[in-house]
């Protein structure tokens, strides 16, 4: 693995009496795609921002390449590509204005790499910014956020709101930033098959905390999906020390559990059940046992 | 190269891809010395991160389905008719565990498949003779 990029230490961060950030450690290598997800107002896009420079960090430290982003914005931000959630973009300005301007920023610009996206994109270098559709607007702000060929991009919920066409030109962008001389991408996003796909790494914030980060293959393979069938008819869901969340009635049952198979077995059978099937979790269904109202159960 | 990617039964990307590697090569349709896509090129068609690419490629190497060129890119090795009997043995066993499991359910003993399989095969081309006998 390549070197440190993002050194995120015990941050804390609130607004007024909320508690946006609360003692949150994060840490990226060189070459690795970081997938950040947790429900909105997570906290997700508060820890991007430190990143930026764009908030103080209050307690604990951020550093990017080494350096603090807040008072040294120019060494950190030159080799940073960033795509707002907002995607504000200066409105009164044309898409070659718009790209003029933000090469005057970023001595790496890559006019050629710019113009081609730009030609891929089908985006019309005389239009207005504020006559740009969603997807447009979008397609815009990753150009910009890509063309300086940075060591570092950081897209905020970049598929949010887009169609399917612009969703997958803004994956492109982020296998081409990985693969081009092991960049490093962090992306923060909702849509969690997007996440399971793109992510080698994937940190699930919640209520400003990180409640899970690791490697994506080893989260998965540390939680299983099993279907249970009793020989009784259960009013209340089986009392099962590893489970997570229990859906279901009566005498099938669905279970979402960490820890040894083996040891779920036993006490599966203890309760006088079995496991009918059992299945490596995805994504969604380990972040609901982890983040979501738990211990749904179904009128039996 | 004709490989699905699916997020919803909770198997690995890489292992996907490794297990759909190999079923191509076992059936024939990856060739030995056909030259698998570059990284780059299957990370964008099945929208994946190129990590898992990499990850997969390099397990395929540890099993000697393919191998790498210095320079160039990942290509099915040569002579591997242990690996197809092996793959095509499993393509199959995973269909008779079904059958078992569901014969099972369904109160018909081992035999009584045996059985069964014998007649649907007479009544299904009578006039075909047995293959020969897979390697064991």
């Amino acid at each position: 693995m390549g070197q440190t990029v993002v050194e995120v230490n015990d941050l804390s961060r609130s607004f007024g009496s909320k508690r946006a950030l609360d003692g949150v450690t994060f840490h990226t290598m060189a070459g690795q795609v970081y997938g950040l997800v947790g429900a909105n107002g997570a906290g997700k896009t508060t820890l991007l921002k430190h990143l930026l420079g764009l908030l103080r960090a209050a307690t604990g430290s951020v550093r990017v390449f080494g350096l603090d982003p807040v008072r040294d914005p120019v060494g950190v931000l030159g080799r940073v590509g960033y795509l707002s959630e907002e995607r504000d973009l200066p409105e009164w300005m044309r898409i070659d204005e718009l790209m003029a301007y933000t090469q005057a920023f970023h001595p790496t610009w890559d006019a050629s790499y710019a113009r081609e996206l730009i030609d891929t994109f089908g985006l019309d270098p005389s239009k207005k910014i504020k006559e740009l559709s969603k997807g447009m607007r979008a397609q815009a702000g990753l150009v910009t956020a890509v063309a300086h060929r940075p060591e570092l991009l950081i897209l905020d919920e970049p598929s949010s709101g887009l169609d399917a066409v612009v969703r997958r030109d803004i994956l492109d962008a982020i296998v081409r930033t990985v693969t081009d001389d092991g960049r490093t991408v962090i992306f923060s996003s909702h849509l969690l098959d997007e996440v399971e796909r793109m992510s080698d790494h994937v940190t699930l914030i919640h209520q400003g905390r990180v409640a899970l980060s690791g490697v994506l293959d080893d989260v998965r393979g540390s939680y299983q999906r099993s279907r249970l069938h009793f020989v009784e008819h259960l009013v209340q869901p089986p009392v099962l020390e590893t489970a997570m969340v229990i859906e279901g009635g009566g005498r099938t049952w669905s279970v979402v559990h960490s820890g040894s198979l083996e040891q779920f077995r036993r006490a599966v059978v203890a309760r006088g059940g079995e496991i009918v099937e059992s299945r490596n979790a995805t994504l969604e269904e380990i972040f609901m046992a982890r983040a979501g109202r738990s211990r749904q159960v179904e009128a039996a | 190269m004709d490989i699905t990617i699916t997020v919803t039964d909770g198997v690995p990307i890489y292992r996907q891809i490794i297990n759909q590697v190999k079923y191509l090569v076992a059936s024939g349709l990856l060739l030995p010395g056909e030259e698998l896509p570059a990284i780059r090129t299957l990370a964008l068609q099945l929208k994946v991160t190129p990590n898992t690419i990499v990850k997969a490629y390099g397990d395929l190497e540890t099993l000697g389905v393919v191998h790498k060129r210095r320079g160039s890119g990942t290509f099915v090795s040569e002579g591997r008719p242990q690996l197809a009997i092996r793959e095509r043995r499993r393509v199959i066993e995973q269909r008779i565990d079904a059958l078992l499991a569901e014969a099972h359910q369904l109160n018909f003993t081992v035999d009584d498949i045996l059985r069964m399989v014998r007649e649907r095969k007479a009544a299904m081309a009578p006039t075909d003779a047995e293959p020969e006998e897979v390697e064991k």
